[in-house]
């Protein structure tokens, strides 16, 4: 699941007019049915958050909010069975789940006044029975359970994903009977920077030295790599030597050709 | 009579008496390719430039002229004059101004008649022998006369400071500018006629200056075509210092400057431009060089500057030196004999110094000149027969100096067809020794360079005072080491600047340090990082790339080395630089000594200083195992533990010297100035404590008989001098610790590298076998220009059969088969034991080394008593019944038994499998046991055949190092599955999405297709309980999981 630049670069284009909903997550597979859906979703994932990056400072005006809003509780007025929120949020290019938590905070206002926190706002979101309107909470539970990239259910799902592989890992090596030192021990000894795993004997995997190893349960695309290879892998680099990283859904393969010295210096290995 | 102090002064008359009357051979010195290496970046580089260096030009250029020659005439030149050269040389055009040299120094030359005697003065100035000297009797009658009369200007000069016991020394107070009053031409005849051990531009502080500024990249005198140009020659050649890439000068200008290229565009028009010049004043010069020059003053044909394929002048090569050519004999003999004793009582300012002089008294050349004219000659070694004479004599007796040269510079000795004409016995001597030779000139570099390993015990949160700190030196650290590699990508990059790039977020780091009080942490790690990149020797200038790892499976490691090193030969000509290039810093050293530079910051240099200081008064404790308990023992026991205090004393000796050089650069830092402080602050200075108390250490260390630990370190420390730095009282008295034998072998102001050489030159003669070839080479390195000076003399003779040659064994690249295939398996075996190691506490190799060694000894003791010793008593019972019986070929029965003796052994390993380990060593200890048996056979029998059969050297036991220890199984938690579960429910994470697609389906909007049948849900919620119920996560149908190497 090493993908060329050009493979990547088509999956991307392809994913430019999409909306993070199932419907668009199934145009997507078929168009590529060569990648796992694992690897789509996650590089769409990558995408939709780097799209909503840009683009989410303007959803935030607060004249932008009061537009919605109203837009909003006009249109559920005439049809309360609709997706209303959905609808919009797929309309306006802003993720479901966003745009149903900005409908709820707005709605929290007037509700409870300026001073609702910002657990309950998650709570409800967490849980929409909790949400006093019914017709809102129905829209809100549609937006976050129609959303693939944002909500607190996929943030659920991605935790998960983590700890999995995170396991696996561990599992693998135990299995290999490789002596090692996961993140939990390395924070109780004090260490200040902590990889997913510390080998206390170094292996050597296709001719490299590996002292710890870091598992990415994602794709691993150039502002990722360089956004971990800036907070975390250099670090361990600095402190443990050299290691090595497993994007469990795929990277870019021409990441390792960088004319950085240690990813030129290492290459990828398909296990 | 030569210890004493008249002796002294007889010395230096003697060296100085040499240089002048083999000048005119020398003039042409070896018939090579001159050092032609561009210019240093300072030059064409601004001024403020050059200001940042550690010192002016003008400094400068005495410092590099007193480097390369004995005694330097500077004094007797008028500070005037010096900054006429100076002033010339920092012109932009310096590099072509044409008649600069070393010594003499062009403004003050007179003109006419008197201009060869001034010049002759430059030599013989220090001249200083006492009233009562007789002149040397081999000395000609004309030549006896001029010396004669120099002699006495020098004591009608002097006056009686001499009768003072400090005199000698102290005359430091005697500044150049005080004897303004004197008249130019009294300058010139009678030079000051002591040597004035003070004079900061005799003898500057080592560290003082980058020579490279001073110094033209090539002997040539390019100067415009005119009659007087025979008689400008280069007096200084033979010990001249050319800038070279290694010889960085302290303040880095030019290695910042990054242009510092070989063969950049811009010098090498300018060398084209050189080059042009020559050829046409060659084209003019048989009109300049007429007939009525003396012999004494031979035409001088400069030396080209040989670019690409140009060829040294072929004239100059039809001279053959003949040994029947020689005059003078007796004559000759006696100097030899009297420069060998001076030699040998070690009483000459560098030992190496005089051997590389004779080396280019070896390869000198002369120009063909008439023998009439020769046979007229004065002087005892002017003729290149003469020289060479003298030279192999001097070899000859100082053979066992020479013998311990690298086995290049023997083989290339050996090689010479003037020491195999002048004396066959010598050559074959030299033949012998180079199988001797152990040392080599190119140490392997490691490719295997780690950053500081994090230890919980001395880095985690518990080591700091608050999280402030913690989290400020974590994010230090990786700051810190962003600008090691941002460094090691670009710092050879043109234009590129350490300052300018790295400059800011260093000073912020220093910032943030001094808010959070992280000093001492950060020191640490700084120091660990660079003992870590530099302990070793010397790694080979810029790391550059790392090797290319296909390329380096085809090769193998070796075979990369190989190219590596034809590479640089294709690339660098050979520079000579002299045997005493000024002190540096190679490789990563830059980048740590720019750092402290940049930084900047006082708490971080005493951090450092006091840190260096601790470290280096323990290292100076460390015990030296002494010598009667590893040489009394002859069995291989001793010899190993021999073997490794040795490895243990050198990785001693380096590391001290590193600590201890950047001890020096960081103490005498706030003192660096590029001019010479005014006397008021030297007066100040002097009155102060040093950061190290030499005095202490030295006094301690010849008590204890440690001085061979001690001053090498000392030596690199004190290179590090500042201008004030020799006037203080404890490193004027530190040379007049007589103990040392250091005598008179180094001043003050000489303190450099020199001391060290004569120090190691010393060393061999200690009865602790501490110091091997390799180690002194590695501390030495510019021992390695014996060989260079060498090379250049064989491609400067074979030049005129039509081109230079260079060996070069090809190398090819070979396909991938099973030994480099298990050569990079060993390879990356030993990188993964050193990889473990580094992570851990040192305390753990202490131990597993221990424990490996106990281990591989016991079990070689073992098979000596069993297996072995029943073999050796097979052997030697079939070796008697041969003998007995027949006539044999002792050595072919000898060999025949061996190898019998190694099958055997080796067949009943095989039956036992847990030793499969030990074939290799138990071989090893077959061969080197049945040699003591055998030879001790032949004895009793009284045979003389006693052969020399093994001579392998290896260690059994290094070969057959056990692994770490398995770390013991089953300490995990058990997984609680359900009986019967096999692992196979789908992931919570999988059960997870297709409950939200779902959901997301009954939520809607949805369409009628997508409505899930009863029984799918029915299946979902099944795998959700398999999945709970599981406890084990299974890889699914994952196959392919990426990975990335860092």
């Amino acid at each position: 699941m090493r993908l060329s630049r050009a493979e990547y670069k088509d999956i991307v284009r392809a994913t430019e007019q999409l909306r993070p909903t199932r419907q668009c997550m199934k145009i997507l597979k078929d168009r590529f049915p060569n990648h796992s859906q694992s690897t789509l979703l996650s590089i769409f994932s990558l995408e939709y958050q780097k799209r909503t990056k840009r683009t989410i400072s303007r959803h935030h005006a607060a004249d932008v909010v009061e537009s919605h809003y109203q837009r909003y509780l006009n249109e559920a007025k005439a049809r309360p069975a609709a997706p209303v929120l959905l609808e919009m949020a797929n309309e306006v290019d802003l993720s479901p789940a966003l745009m149903g938590r900005l409908i709820l905070d707005r709605f929290l206002q007037d509700v409870s006044g300026e001073m609702h926190s910002k657990a309950v706002l998650n709570s409800m979101l967490k849980e929409p029975s909790l949400i006093p309107d019914q017709v809102l909470a129905n829209n809100i539970y549609q937006c976050t359970i129609n959303d693939c990239c944002y909500g607190p259910l996929v943030d659920c799902i991605k935790h998960a994903i983590g700890q999995e592989h995170e396991v696996l890992l561990r599992d693998k090596l135990k299995e290999r009977n490789l002596s090692f030192l996961d993140e939990n021990k390395l924070r109780t000894m004090g260490y200040d920077k902590t990889p997913d795993i510390i080998l206390e004997v170094p292996i050597a995997v296709e001719g490299h030295i590996v002292h710890w190893i870091e598992s990415k349960a994602s794709f691993g695309d150039d502002y990722s790599h360089r956004t971990y290879l800036n907070e975390q892998f250099w670090s361990y680099w600095n402190r443990f030597g050299p290691g090595l990283v497993i994007y469990w859904y795929g990277f870019i393969g021409e990441l390792d050709c960088q004319r950085d010295r240690v990813t030129a210096q290492n290459r990828i290995l398909q296990l | 009579i030569l210890r004493c102090k008249r002796g002294n002064r007889f010395v230096s008359f003697l060296l100085n008496f040499l240089r002048e009357q083999s000048s005119p051979a020398l003039a042409h010195g070896t018939p090579a390719k001159t050092p032609n290496r561009p210019r240093p970046a300072a030059q064409t580089g601004g001024l403020s430039e050059r200001r940042a260096c550690r010192s002016a030009g003008s400094a400068t250029t005495s410092r590099s002229s007193s480097r390369v020659q004995l005694f330097s005439p500077s004094s007797s030149v008028s500070p005037g004059a010096e900054s006429d050269a100076a002033g010339q040389l920092s012109g932009v055009s310096a590099f072509s101004s044409p008649s600069f040299s070393t010594t003499w120094n062009p403004a003050s030359r007179p003109s006419g008649s008197d201009r060869r005697h001034g010049q002759r003065v430059s030599l013989g100035d220090f001249m200083t022998s006492p009233p009562d000297m007789q002149p040397s009797p081999f000395q000609s009658q004309k030549s006896r006369k001029k010396n004669m009369a120099l002699g006495a200007q020098g004591r009608g000069g002097r006056g009686s400071q001499h009768s003072d016991e400090m005199g000698f020394w102290d005359t430091g107070s005697k500044k150049p500018g005080r004897g303004g009053g004197h008249s130019r031409s009294r300058e010139q005849l009678s030079p000051p006629s002591t040597l004035n051990f003070n004079n900061l531009e005799d003898f500057p502080p080592v560290g003082s200056s980058p020579i490279s500024i001073s110094k033209p990249s090539r002997r040539i005198n390019p100067t415009p075509v005119s009659a007087e140009r025979p008689r400008s020659k280069p007096k200084t050649c033979f010990t001249s210092t050319p800038f070279t890439k290694l010889s960085s000068p302290p303040m880095g200008a030019e290695v910042l400057d990054g242009s510092m290229r070989v063969g950049s565009p811009l010098s090498l028009q300018e060398e084209r431009e050189l080059l042009k010049r020559e050829k046409s004043k060659r084209a003019q010069q048989p009109a300049a060089s007429s007939p009525c020059l003396s012999s004494l003053e031979p035409c001088t044909p400069p030396k080209t500057g040989v670019l690409g394929g140009a060829k040294v002048t072929p004239e100059l090569q039809t001279l053959c030196p003949e040994r029947s050519k020689v005059t003078f004999t007796p004559e000759l003999d006696l100097l030899a004999e009297l420069y060998c004793a001076c030699i040998s009582e070690n009483l000459v300012p560098n030992i190496f110094l005089e051997l590389f002089f004779v080396m280019q008294l070896l390869t000198s050349m002369s120009p063909p000149s008439n023998d009439a004219e020769e046979q007229e000659s004065f002087s005892t070694t002017n003729s290149v027969h003469n020289c060479v004479y003298f030279a192999v004599t001097v070899l000859e007796n100082q053979f066992q100096l020479v013998a311990h040269l690298d086995k290049g510079a023997l083989r290339l000795l050996a090689e010479n067809e003037r020491v195999a004409s002048f004396s066959p016995a010598l050559r074959d001597l030299l033949i012998q020794a180079q199988g001797k030779s152990s040392a080599k000139l190119s140490p392997s570099v490691s490719t295997f360079i780690h950053s500081v390993p994090f230890q919980p015990d001395t880095d985690n949160r518990s080591n700091f005072g608050n999280d402030k700190a913690f989290h400020t030196f974590k994010k230090q650290r990786d700051v810190f080491y962003e600008a090691l590699r941002e460094w090691e990508d670009l710092h050879n990059e043109p234009g590129w600047n350490f300052d300018a790039s790295l400059g800011g977020r260093i000073r912020g780091m220093m910032n943030q340090l001094t808010s959070a009080g992280n000093h001492s942490h950060f020191a640490r790690l700084f120091l660990k990082q660079l003992v870590q990149m530099c302990k070793g020797p010397r790694m080979s200038g810029a790391p550059g790339e790392p090797p290319d790892a296909d390329l380096l499976e085809m090769l193998g490691a070796d075979g990369l080395g190989r190219l590596k090193r034809l590479e640089e030969r294709l690339i660098q000509p050979h520079g000579i630089v002299g045997p005493c290039p000024p002190p540096s810093f190679p490789g990563h050293q830059e980048f740590f000594r720019d750092f402290i530079q940049t930084a900047s910051c006082c708490q971080l240099n005493q951090h450092l200083q006091d840190s260096l200081c601790q470290q280096l008064l323990q290292l100076d404790e460390v015990s030296i195992l002494s010598p009667s308990a590893s040489i009394k023992e002859e069995d291989e026991d001793g010899d190993m533990e021999q073997q490794d205090e040795k490895q243990r004393f050198s990785s001693v000796l380096l590391l001290a010297r590193l600590l201890a050089k950047f001890l020096g650069f960081i103490s005498f830092l706030p003192y660096q100035t590029s001019e010479r402080p005014s006397r008021e602050i030297q007066e100040a200075s002097v009155a102060l404590v040093p950061v190290l108390d030499v005095c202490a250490v030295l006094d301690n260390s010849v008590r204890r008989r440690r001085t061979i630990l001690t001053v090498p370190w000392l030596v690199e420390f004190l290179s590090m001098l500042d201008f004030v730095g020799p006037l203080l009282l404890c490193y004027r008295t530190l040379f007049m610790c007589r103990r040392l034998q250091l005598r008179r072998c180094a001043d003050v102001c000489y303190l450099n590298k020199l001391l060290l050489v004569s120090v190691l030159g010393w060393l061999f003669h200690d009865c602790i076998p501490l110091v091997d070839q390799q180690l002194l080479y590695f501390c030495c390195p510019f021992l390695s220009e014996f060989r260079k000076l060498l090379a250049a003399f064989v491609s400067g003779s074979t030049a005129k059969s039509g081109g230079i040659i260079r060996k070069i064994t090809p190398t090819s690249a070979e396909l991938k088969d099973t030994p480099i295939a298990n050569r990079s398996q060993q390879k990356l075996q030993g990188e993964l034991e050193q990889a473990f190691f580094h992570n851990q506490p040192p305390s753990l190799r202490r131990t597993v080394e221990f424990v490996a060694e106990r281990v591989g000894s016991n079990s070689v003791k073992h098979m000596k008593a069993t297996l072995v010793s029943e073999l050796m008593d097979r052997g030697e019972k079939i070796l008697r019944d041969k003998l007995k019986s027949l006539n044999f070929n002792t050595s072919k029965l000898n060999e025949s038994i061996c190898a019998l003796l190694c099958d055997a052994g080796l067949e009943a390993l095989e039956r036992k499998p847990e030793l499969e380990k030990c074939f290799f060593c138990c071989a090893v200890l077959i061969r080197r046991e049945w040699k003591i048996r055998f030879d001790r056979v032949m004895k009793a029998l009284g045979s003389p055949d006693s052969v020399n059969v093994s001579g392998a050297e290896v260690d059994p036991i290094a070969q057959d190092r056990p692994v770490g220890p398995k770390k013991k199984p089953g300490s995990e938690r058990a997984m609680i599955c359900p009986p019967g579960c096999d692992h196979s429910a789908a992931l919570p994470s999988d059960v997870l999405i297709e409950m939200k697609e779902l959901l997301s389906i009954a939520v809607g909007p949805r369409t009628e297709a997508e409505l899930p049948a009863g029984s799918q849900i029915k299946a979902l919620l099944h795998r959700a309980r398999d999945t709970l119920a599981c406890r084990k996560v299974r890889r699914r149908r994952r196959r392919n999981c990426n990975v990335f190497f860092f």
